[in-house]
C-alpha cells in the first residue's frame, strides 16, 4: 500500500471536517446544560429526558416510525418483485421502458416527486394525511430496493432454480424455498435503506401530508423556525443514532456474508 | 445384488434391434436454434426402458442442450419429445418423470448436504421416516456419510459432484439424465461409482442418459453410445460396434486410437476390397463391403493393437505391410505404444501388450521395423 502523502492527509481531514463537524457540534450541544444554543454551560443529559416528556415530539416520532416501517415493508415487496421481473423475464415487451420507469425516481428531484404526488392526491380527491405519506414513501423508496436486489440477482445462478423445478418443486414454491432465502440479505438491506430514507424525508412528506400527520423532520423544522431549542439537538442526535445503526447493520450484514462465502470457498478449495 | 453377473442380462439386451419394442423416450426431428446458431440440428433418437445410453462428443456439440430439452428447460425450436407415449411439449419441468444432474451441480447453497438430497423427496411428500432412510442410503452410495451436515461451500469439487449425483438419484425417477456425473472424481472413486450406478440401474430398472468425456466410461457402462458432432448424431451403436465398425474417420478417430491408411480403390468385389496406398508403399487388402467406386480415395482404418511389429521383413512385403523406423516408444501402463515413421513420411502407431513374451531382442528407438496386419483387422472408410 502506498503511504499517505501530506497533501492526501490534509485534503482528507478537510473533507471529513466539512462533513462531520456540524453533526459533531450538534451532538455535543445536545448535552449542553445551558438554555442557549450558542453558549456552553457544562454537561447534562436533561434535554434527553425533556424529549421523552414532550408529547408532541413523541407523537411525531411515533408517526415517523410507523410511516417508515409500513412504507419500507411494502416498498421491499414491490421493489423485489420488480427487480425479479427485470432480471428474469429477459426481453419482454417494454422492458426498457419499465426499467427506466422503475429507476427514474432515483434521480428525480424530490420537489418534483412531492409536487406531482400532491397533484395526484388532489385530483383524485384523496384526504391527505398519514396514508398519503406512506403511499408516497413507498413510491420513492421502492426503486432503491429494486436496485439493491437486482444487483444481487445479477450474480444469481439460475440453474439452482432449475434444479428445484427438476426435483418437482412448483415455480411458486421455488421462489420461497430457494430464491428468497438466497437473496434475503439483499432484501433486508433494501428494507433498511428504504426505512432510513423514509425516516429522513422532509420534502415529500411536507407536500403530501395533511392535518394530524406530522413526521419528526417536519416537526423539527417547524420548531426550529421559532428558535432552536436544545431539545431539538437531542432528538436530532437520537435520529442520527437510529439511522447510523440501521445503515451499519445493513452494510455489516452484506459484508459478513461476502467474507463468510469467501472464507468457506477457500476452505473448500484447500480440500477440507 | 440379485443377479450373479451382469453378463447374461446385458448380452441379451438389444431392444433397438427389435421392431416391436416401444421406446421409452422418443426424440423426433428435434432442433434447437439460439439466435442464428443451431446447437442441436434435426436429431432423432429412440431410447428404451432400462437402457444405459451415453452421449459422447466434443465440447459445445450440443449434449447439454439436448439433455435440457428432455428435462424441459429448453423448448425445442422444432420437433417433438415423448416419454412413455406422452408428448412433453407442454409439460413443465416440475411435472416431467425425469431428473437431471446438472453439469454445474446446481446445489442449493443454503441447505446442508442431507437437505439437498432430501429436497426432491419432500416435494413428493414422502413420509419423514422414508425420507431419512432414503437420504441415508444415498449418502452411503456416494460415500458422504461424514459430510451430511455440511453446506455445499464447505465441500471439495468432487464431493459436491457426488451430492449432485445423490440428489438426482434420490427420487428414483424413470429417466435419469446425468451431465458429466463423474468428471471430478479420481479414478478409483469413479470406477466404484460407475459400478454402483450400474447396480442401481439393474435393481431399480431406471433408464440412464449420461454425458461423458471419458470414452472408457462410455464403453464400459453404456448399452449404446451416440457420437455427436455439430449438433448431430454421427453414429449410434453399441460400444463394440462403435469401436470395430465406425462409420466414418471422425468416429474412428474419436473413439480410441486408430491408424488411417489412405489409398485408392483398385478392386472392389463383394467380400474383398483392394487399395493402392502410397502411404504404406504397398497394396492393402481388406475384407468386407464398401460403396466406394474404382479409383476413389478411401481409408483403411486399423487399431494400433491389431498391427504386428517385427525386426524381420515379412514374407510378402507388397501386401498389408509397410516399413519404417521407430521414432518413439510410450509406455502406457500395460501396453507399449510404438510410433513408427514410415518411409513414405507418414506415421503409424502400434501397441503391444507388455505381458507378451519377447523372443527377439526388444525393439528400440531408431530400429528399422516392419509392420504387418491381416485383411480382417480393419475396415475401409469412405468418409
Ligand atoms: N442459452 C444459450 N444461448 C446461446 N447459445 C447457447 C446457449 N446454450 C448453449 N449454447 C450454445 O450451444 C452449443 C452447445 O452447447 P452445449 O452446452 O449443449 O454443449 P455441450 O456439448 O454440453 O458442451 P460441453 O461438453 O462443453 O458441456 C454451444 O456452442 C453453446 O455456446
Ligand atoms: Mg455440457
Amino acid at each position: 500500500m502506498r503511504r499517505l502523502s501530506i497533501f492526501n492527509v490534509v485534503s482528507l481531514t478537510i473533507g471529513f471536517v466539512f462533513l462531520y463537524l456540524p453533526i459533531i457540534l450538534l451532538v455535543i450541544y445536545s448535552f449542553n446544560a445551558g438554555r442557549s444554543v450558542a453558549v456552553w454551560g457544562g454537561w447534562s443529559t436533561k434535554w434527553y429526558s425533556s424529549v421523552f416528556e414532550n408529547q408532541q415530539l413523541l407523537a411525531a416520532s411515533w408517526v415517523t416510525l410507523k410511516v417508515g416501517v409500513l412504507s419500507a415493508s411494502v416498498a421491499t415487496v414491490l421493489g423485489t418483485l420488480s427487480a425479479l421481473a427485470l432480471a428474469r423475464f429477459g426481453r419482454f415487451k417494454g422492458r426498457t421502458l419499465f426499467s427506466a420507469m422503475v429507476y427514474a425516481p432515483l434521480v428525480m428531484p424530490e420537489v418534483i416527486t412531492g409536487l406531482s404526488l400532491l397533484l395526484l392526491f388532489v385530483s383524485l380527491n384523496i384526504d391527505r394525511g398519514f396514508w398519503t405519506i406512506v403511499l408516497s414513501h413507498i413510491t420513492f423508496t421502492m426503486c432503491f430496493v429494486a436496485v439493491v436486489v437486482q444487483s444481487r440477482l445479477s450474480s444469481f445462478d439460475r440453474s439452482i432454480e432449475e434444479a428445484a423445478l427438476d426435483l418437482g418443486c412448483t415455480p411458486f414454491m421455488t421462489f420461497f424455498r430457494i430464491t428468497l432465502p438466497i437473496i434475503l440479505p439483499a432484501v433486508i438491506s433494501g428494507w433498511m435503506l428504504a426505512f432510513t430514507l423514509s425516516l429522513d424525508d422532509f420534502v415529500i412528506a411536507s407536500f403530501t401530508t395533511g392535518p394530524g400527520a406530522t413526521t419528526l423532520p417536519m416537526k423539527i423544522y417547524s420548531d426550529v423556525r421559532l428558535g432552536i431549542k436544545p431539545e431539538i439537538n437531542a432528538i436530532c442526535s437520537l435520529m442520527i443514532a437510529v439511522v447510523t445503526v440501521t445503515v451499519m447493520i445493513a452494510s455489516v450484514m452484506t459484508k459478513r456474508q461476502e467474507v463468510e462465502r469467501e472464507r468457506a470457498e477457500r476452505l473448500a478449495v484447500a480440500g477440507r | 445384488m440379485s443377479a450373479k453377473t451382469l453378463g447374461p442380462v446385458r448380452r441379451k439386451f438389444a431392444p433397438w434391434n427389435d421392431r416391436s419394442a416401444v421406446p421409452l423416450i422418443r426424440i423426433q426431428n428435434v432442433s434447437k436454434v439460439f439466435g442464428s446458431f443451431t446447437a442441436v440440428d434435426d436429431v432423432s433418437l429412440d431410447i428404451y426402458e432400462r437402457e444405459f445410453f451415453a452421449l459422447l462428443g466434443p465440447s459445445g456439440c450440443g449434449k447439454t442442450t439436448l439433455m435440457r430439452m428432455i428435462a424441459g428447460f429448453e423448448v425445442p425450436t422444432s420437433g417433438s419429445i415423448t416419454i412413455a407415449g406422452q408428448d412433453l411439449t407442454d409439460v413443465p419441468p416440475h411435472r416431467r418423470p425425469v431428473n437431471m444432474m446438472f453439469q454445474s451441480y446446481a446445489l442449493f447453497p443454503h441447505m446442508s448436504v442431507e437437505k439437498n438430497i432430501a429436497f426432491g423427496l419432500e416435494m413428493d411428500k414422502l413420509p419423514r421416516g422414508e425420507i431419512a432412510a432414503r437420504v441415508e442410503e444415498m449418502l452411503h452410495l456416494v460415500k458422504l456419510e461424514a459430510f451430511a451436515k455440511r453446506k455445499p461451500h464447505q465441500l471439495s469439487g468432487g464431493q459436491r459432484q457426488r451430492v449432485a449425483l445423490a440428489r438426482s438419484i434420490a427420487k428414483r425417477p424413470k429417466v435419469l439424465l446425468l451431465d458429466e456425473p463423474l468428471g471430478a472424481l479420481d479414478k478409483k472413486l469413479r470406477e466404484e461409482t460407475q459400478f454402483e450406478l450400474l447396480e442401481l440401474q439393474m435393481t431399480l430398472g431406471m433408464t440412464f442418459v449420461i454425458v461423458t468425456h471419458d470414452q472408457d466410461e462410455a464403453m464400459t457402462m453404456a448399452d449404446r453410445i451416440a457420437v455427436m458432432n455439430h449438433g448431430q448424431f454421427v453414429q449410434i451403436s453399441p460400444p463394440a460396434e462403435l469401436y470395430e465398425q465406425p462409420v466414418s474417420k471422425y468416429v474412428a478417430d474419436f473413439i480410441g486410437d486408430i491408424n488411417l491408411l489412405e489409398g485408392r480403390v483398385t478392386k472392389n468385389e463383394p467380400g474383398t476390397i483392394i487399395l493402392d496406398s502410397e502411404m504404406t508403399g504397398s497394396r492393402i487388402e481388406a475384407v468386407g463391403e464398401s460403396s466406394a467406386g474404382m479409383g476413389d480415395k478411401v481409408w483403411f482404418a486399423v487399431r494400433p493393437e491389431k498391427v504386428a511389429i517385427s525386426l524381420e521383413p515379412p514374407r510378402d512385403p507388397t501386401i498389408n505391410a509397410t516399413e519404417g523406423t521407430v521414432w518413439d516408444i510410450g509406455y502406457v501402463g500395460d501396453v507399449s505404444v510404438y510410433h513408427v515413421r514410415l518411409n513414405s513420411g507418414g506415421t503409424m502407431r502400434v501397441s503391444i501388450a507388455n505381458t507378451q513374451r519377447v523372443v527377439e531382442r526388444p525393439i528400440s528407438w531408431e530400429d528399422k521395423v516392419f509392420l504387418t496386419w491381416t485383411p480382417d483387422s480393419g475396415i475401409v472408410l469412405t468418409r
